[in-house]
């Protein structure tokens, strides 16, 4: 029991890094923009975020932590709304190949971050900063509430911040004036723009808002789950892909999101929590082959998805297209 | 009442066709702007004198003979990927997973090192480790193509799951292979048992000489070839191959065959040639790279080269850069990546053409027409 808490425990935090990642990708992903630089996006927004609360640390004697919090926030989101409209600028307005930009975005953002990153860490491996205390904080009293409480309301705000989101985008998505011209411009961009609808002021928004929630999942990654310690690494790279595998998984659905990305968080740990939970332990060869497991489930996704050619679960028609109004 | 209709300040055309010398000029100034873009990142990050920047930029890859041949050795990595994921990307086939591909061919290639090292002659033992590599790669190609063919599954995810089941076979294979030893070390150290022999003193050199022959011949495969011109038609449009009586399934499967085992004989000549080791990183981020390598050369394999050369000698003169003034090495990306964005939007200005509202109507009928 205490195992399955455990696992529950890491499950979640793991399963919501790749929720923003997602989110962001799917309201991109809905207006026809295929942005394969979310990984690179998630290290601007991880790394802003972590350092301006570092410098704000570090340089103010009794710091707000709340402040703090707001202003990592909002770096955060500015910061990968500034990636988006990099790759918004190219793909839209200079209509460069889509795939090969997102690449290009994500060897930016990486070198960035950890360019930028070598001068806070300033010859040390690793840098924390203590706002993550803040972001780690609990729901009061609910989380005192036995097992149900530990894993229900036992997690940092962002946590529940990105099921609110969810909600929030699949109404927009589905039951707006807004979310309908979006989605239309995804499925037949010359339709929507022959309707009146702007579709390059649509497109650079939810790219840019997309990129900007895409990153909150690298400043949740940095600042709660890795507990604000900031080191050069390729995790973040890793989390990225898994991102855009979830908006797969979710058939571009944000609720379906919630789950997805919780299952995939589980599907993450199982390597370390199954053996425990099933009474043995394995030598290190099987881990590395159990760890395979996620990505075998997003592939049979994929074709599972593909073999049922239902409507709904098909991705926006011009998906991956740059758009030129006198190309019919 | 005539001239009462609003003529948009800027208006964009399609140009139909641009010259040579206008496609070179443009790229030279989106290089020039890039170089200026990266001058002023590094002048204001550093306050370091960019010339002396590039200066010693130029020494990563030019200081010495060593230096140059090293290089080289990179360059052949990288390209051979390139020339592998050319065919499929000409075929509007998404493969981002060359890395996984090179890793399986490199994989197969350490296990016939590992099990047949010193079991088998030299003279067996090489083709051995070739043919298992190509298979390896062509099986890891094959997958995703297959499944695209025939139920039109998105390869893009599904090549890039493809690469982190490698990544963890490979892990599991070198967790075996370590015993228990920290690292994997060199594999048959002692009999140098499929080690690839010296040519001109260094052992990577017979990838410098695999990878110019396939330069040319995968040029003339794509240009001269009956299968290279199905690959093309079917990249332009599924439709207009199938009304060609074109068989689009077969097409996308051969080619990817062809790209996987290109990328498995990469991984052959990475173990084979360069590492004599694997791990999860023996392909190195080239299989990304070479995307963009492949992408930008449109497919045309002397490009390539050329695009590899100049991605080679960034990363080697940011690498020098890193060491000059005690930076790191993370700025080869950061310059790299605004290259490359600089290099992707010029493609506009070869592609479509501005026209101000001041321009002479005479001009705007002419490229209507």
């Amino acid at each position: 029991m205490d195992t399955l808490i455990a696992w529950i425990l890491r499950a979640i935090p793991f399963g919501t890094i790749i929720m923003y990642g997602a989110l962001g990708e799917i309201v991109t992903e809905k207006t026809g923009n295929l942005n394969l630089g979310v990984p690179g996006i998630m290290y601007l927004g991880g790394f802003a975020g972590f350092a301006s609360a570092y410098l704000y640390e570090n340089s103010v004697a009794a710091p707000n932590m709340f402040l703090c919090v707001i202003l990592s926030l909002v770096c955060a989101f500015i910061a990968s709304m500034i990636g988006g409209l990099i790759y918004s600028f190219l793909t839209i307005t200079l209509r460069a190949n889509q795939n090969v930009t997102g690449l290009a975005l994500t060897t930016f953002g990486m070198g960035v971050a950890n360019f930028f990153g070598v001068f806070i860490l300033d010859g040390r491996t690793a840098t924390q900063s203590l706002v993550y205390k803040t972001f780690q904080t609990k729901i009061p009293v609910l989380s005192q509430l036995g097992t149900i409480g530990q894993t229900v309301f036992g997690y940092g705000f962002m946590v529940y911040a990105a099921i609110i989101l969810a909600i929030v985008l699949h109404h927009i998505l589905s039951h707006t004036r807004i979310g309908l011209n979006l989605r239309a411009i995804g499925e037949n961009p010359a339709t929507a723009d022959a309707a009146g609808i702007s579709v390059t002021r649509y497109k650079y928004l939810a790219t840019c808002l997309g990129a900007g929630i895409s990153g909150l999942g690298g400043l949740y990654y940095v600042l709660d789950y890795n507990q604000g310690i900031w080191a050069t690494t390729g995790q973040i790279e890793a989390l990225g892909w898994l991102a855009l595998a979830l908006v797969i998984f979710t058939t571009w659905k944000p609720l379906n999101a919630i789950w997805g990305s919780y299952l995939f968080g589980t599907l993450y740990w199982l390597y370390q929590f199954l053996p425990t939970l099933m009474g043995f332990s394995v030598p290190g060869y099987i881990t590395d082959l159990i760890q395979m497991v996620p990505y075998l489930v997003t592939i049979a996704v994929l074709i599972v998805t593909s073999l049922r050619k239902k409507r709904e679960d098909q991705p926006p028609a011009s998906l991956g297209l740059a758009y030129f109004r006198e190309e019919r | 009442m005539t001239n009462t209709h609003h003529e948009p300040l800027m208006r964009i055309v399609k140009r139909s066709e641009s010259t040579f010398k206008h496609k070179v000029i443009i790229r030279l100034i989106a290089v020039l702007l890039a170089l200026v873009i990266d001058a002023m990142f590094i002048y204001f990050v550093t306050g370091l004198n960019p010339f002396a920047v590039y200066t010693t930029m130029f020494q990563g890859t030019f200081s010495n003979p060593m230096r140059f041949s090293w290089a080289m050795r990179d360059l052949a990595s990288l390209l051979l990927v390139g020339i592998a994921l050319a065919p499929a990307f000409k075929m509007r086939f998404w493969n981002i997973g060359a890395e996984g591909q090179v890793l399986v061919g490199a994989l197969a290639t350490a296990a016939v090192m590992v099990y047949y090292g010193g079991k088998l002659p030299n003279a067996l033992l090489y083709p051995t480790m070739l043919i298992a590599a190509l298979a390896a790669g062509a099986l890891w190609g094959f997958v995703p193509g297959v499944f695209k063919a025939k139920f039109g599954t998105n390869e893009t995810l599904f090549t890039l799951m493809m690469n982190y089941v490698a990544i963890q076979l490979v892990a599991c294979c070198v967790n075996i292979w370590r015993g228990q030893a920290s690292g994997l070390g060199k594999l048959n150290m002692k009999s140098k048992a499929g080690w690839f022999p010296q040519v001109f003193g260094q052992r990577y050199n017979i990838n410098l000489i695999v990878v110019v022959l396939l330069v040319v011949l995968m040029y003339c495969y794509l240009r001269y070839t009956k299968q290279g011109y199905e690959i093309s038609v079917v990249g332009e449009s599924e439709n207009t191959a199938r009304y060609a009586g074109i068989n689009v399934g077969k097409v996308i499967i051969r080619t990817m065959i062809l790209s996987g085992a290109l990328c498995g004989l990469t991984g052959f000549l990475i173990v084979g040639g360069r590492d004599q080791t694997i791990s999860t990183g023996t392909a190195g981020g080239n299989g990304f790279t070479a995307i963009i390598v492949a992408w930008l050369a449109k497919f045309n394999t002397f490009y390539m080269a050329l695009i590899s050369f100049l991605l080679i000698f960034l990363e080697k003169g940011a690498g020098e850069i890193a060491s000059a003034y005690n930076l790191n090495d993370f700025a080869s990306d950061i310059i790299a990546g605004i290259i490359l964005f600089c290099i992707l939007g010029s493609e506009f200005f070869i592609n479509y053409k501005p026209i101000f509202r001041s321009s002479k109507q005479t001009s705007i009928g002419k490229e209507v027409a």
